[in-house]
């Protein structure tokens, strides 16, 4: 199994959401995130003091897939949520040891 | 919370003799006017005026002394004037319905200057909540509670105290209220005799508003004077906002009403020495203040002044080498809401000072009042976009309009709309460097409260001087003729006076609020501890939150001070 964690702008969720479910994925978490990349940060003044705005709101997705499904996903992802300008995201690809689905005790690929 | 018991014995013994004696005070002569307490003598054919001031009984001349009989003309004045009081007389007797309407006419006129004076100050007592809106939305939200809490109590707190001495000390010496009937049971003025003058320091009759006190117009005059008292009052809660322990800010409360507003105020509006600088020597009419740029607005700026330098910038704002940190406010809508409360206020804050709708300036005072604000907004907006940060930020747009209306609540029944307005747009632009310039002096003023009442209050009086037009204000003071200022010939003296009223406003303040801030710190310390302080007062100081609920990244909020050895840093919890 492999989980996917993705960081993408947040405006684009609505659309990766509905890639990846056209493609039968249909669970994930979602968490709103604050980062940055190579983007720089902007310098703004408010009454006198300067302040610096590092960092960019984001989301991230996880989603944790059989081996065989992994590929499709990050593909779906890359696809709906690009638009080639700088702040688009990344996304990691990580191994997953076990996974049990609470309510009915299901393991590993059953499981997700 | 360290109060040591003597000393709170001390106060209360010295709270309560103030109190006997005021009381006592008050139940002395026999030969005074007598008060109307249900308000149905107020108001008779004596009271009854035409608009251009001219009464409708005639009253006997005062017989000559036998040193003036012998002057023919003081005597042919006395004939035609006893002649007018019999012609009139006999009138009178001829048609006794006249003397009856003219009761009714002079009820009337006075009834509606009660509905004026009592409904604008319901205005101001509006401004209250408009003052908690922009200084909690221009502070971090894991304060608002706090924030909130003391313009809240600064209500209750600073009435009270004005109840119980505060307006027989400012007022107590103020003689008959002419808009109001007439009544002229607050006539104990503690005046000083020096180098040939009156020197009227305080008032001393109508404590608890009893005895003396217990009038109708008294009444009415009291809950006017007490909500201009209040916007004194909560000025500083926005420069001292985000560090001050709440228990200190009650102590501050206590003295506000009691003491530390009335003493200015009784020389500007009670009839005190500031009032006379005309009478007697000469300087225009004397220190003219119509709504209260001084009495009311430069008392709470210097308050805050140097209170939030004896109190200390919050934690994080200044970095060792002076510069600033930015510290953001929480809540844009709810500061511009709040500065149109206050707005909206001000049309009672300012006609209401004529404390009679029969006085038609009215008119003339909401309008200037209406075009300072406006020409004091867009200055400061375009100042700021043109000149300072190159964006037009909407703090400033808060305190540009704020400053436009406290500058003009001094001259506003006194000037053109042309002055009005060009003195307006000079304190937009003058908030905005007052702003800047406390930075650069390392007083920390969160809301801009200092140089919104402070630095336009004092620009505020000093602008009468220059821009009153000699439209109004005849007999002001005392003085005979209209005020005027430098710009329509009035020459300098109405400036001097003004500066000096400005001066000693200064002054007096900051030595009372070194008294009253001293005090406070002895007995229970003026500022929160630095854990407190990053960690949000909210559930220290007042024990819930301002926004429960809401995940707050508390330090996030909090710049830490660069430039320092060893970078404070406090275990913080995000709740």
């Amino acid at each position: 199994m492999k989980k996917i964690e993705a960081i993408i702008k947040p405006f684009k969720i609505e659309e990766v959401k509905e890639a990846l479910a056209e493609i039968g994925i249909e669970g994930m978490t979602v968490t709103e995130v604050k980062g940055f990349g190579r983007q720089k940060g902007q310098t703004e003044i408010y009454r006198g003091s300067e302040y610096v705005v590092d960092f960019l709101p984001k989301i991230k997705i996880e989603i944790v897939l059989a081996d065989d499904k992994y590929a499709d996903a990050v593909a779906a992802i890359v696809q709906s949520a690009r638009t080639g300008k700088i702040g688009d995201g990344k996304i990691f690809v990580l191994p997953v040891e076990e996974a049990v689905r609470i309510r009915t005790g299901e393991k590993a690929e059953a499981a997700v | 919370m360290k109060l040591p018991k003597h000393i709170m014995k001390w106060l209360s013994v010295l709270l309560l003799t103030l109190l006997v004696v005021g009381g006592l005070s008050t139940a002395w002569a026999d030969d005074e006017p007598k008060p109307d307490p249900t308000g149905d003598k107020t108001g008779d054919r004596n009271t009854a005026f035409d608009a251009g001031g001219n009464a409708f009984m005639v009253s006997e001349p005062a017989k000559l002394s036998d040193e003036d009989a012998k002057d023919p003309a003081k005597q042919k004045a006395y004939d035609d004037a006893l002649k007018a009081y019999n012609d009139f007389k006999a009138e009178l007797d001829k048609e006794p319905l006249a003397a009856k309407l003219a009761d009714v006419a002079g009820h009337n006129r006075v009834a509606i200057n009660f509905t004026w004076t009592l409904v604008t100050g319901f205005l101001v007592m509006f401004m209250q909540a408009g003052f908690a809106m922009v200084e909690t939305g221009l502070t971090r939200a894991k304060n608002t509670a706090h924030t909130f809490a003391m313009n809240f109590m600064i209500y209750p707190m600073g009435m009270l105290g004005f109840y119980l001495c505060g307006f027989a000390l400012m007022f107590g010496g103020l003689g008959p209220i002419g808009t109001m009937g007439g009544y002229a049971g607050l006539n104990h003025e503690i005046t000083v005799h020096l180098f040939g003058y009156d020197w009227g320091l305080l008032g001393w009759k109508g404590f608890l508003l009893q005895g003396a006190g217990y009038d109708t117009a008294v009444f009415t005059l009291f809950l006017f004077q007490m909500v201009f008292m209040d916007t004194t009052a909560t000025i500083p809660t926005g420069a001292l906002a985000e560090r001050w322990k709440f228990s200190s800010f009650m102590i501050y409360g206590c003295a506000i009403g009691t003491i530390m507003y009335p003493i200015f105020g009784n020389w500007v509006w009670g009839g005190g020495w500031l009032s006379q600088l005309g009478a007697n020597f000469g300087l225009g009419h004397g220190h003219v203040d119509f709504a209260g740029s001084s009495v009311v607005h430069m008392q709470g700026g210097v308050i805050a002044l140097v209170a939030s330098w004896l109190v200390g910038a919050r934690y994080g704002k200044f970095n060792k080498d002076g510069s600033t940190n930015f510290i953001p406010p929480h809540s844009i809508p709810m500061a511009m809401a709040g500065t149109f409360i206050l707005a909206f206020g001000w049309f009672g804050f300012n006609p209401g000072s004529s404390l009679a709708a029969t006085d038609l300036r009215i008119g003339v005072v909401a309008t200037n009042t209406m075009l300072a604000s406006a020409t004091g907004a867009l200055a400061a907006t375009l100042w700021m976009w043109w000149v300072r940060t190159k964006k037009p930020d909407p703090s400033m747009m808060c305190n540009g309009m704020l400053a436009g209306l406290v500058a003009i609540t001094c001259p506003c029944a006194f000037v053109s709309a042309g002055g009005a307005s060009i003195l307006g747009a000079i304190a937009g632009i003058l908030v905005v460097e007052s702003v800047f310039f406390l930075d650069r002096i390392g007083i920390d003023d969160p809301v801009g409260a200092v140089s919104v009442h402070g630095t336009c209050g004092a620009w505020g009086c000093l602008s009468l001087g220059l821009f009153a037009d000699g439209t109004y204000g005849e007999g002001w003071n005392g003085v005979p003729g209209k005020v005027t200022g430098l710009f329509y010939g009035g020459g300098m003296s109405q400036f001097w006076a003004e500066l000096i009223g400005v001066t000693t406003c200064f002054v007096t303040l900051a030595i009372l609020t070194i008294i009253v801030f001293k005090i406070a710190d002895a007995l229970v310390g003026n500022r929160v501890s630095e854990e407190v302080e990053i960690q949000g007062l909210d559930i220290p100081e007042m024990g819930v939150l301002g926004y429960s609920g809401m995940v707050m990244d508390k330090e996030a909020e909090t710049p830490h001070p660069k430039g320092y050895a060893k970078p404070a840093h406090a275990e913080v919890s995000t709740h």
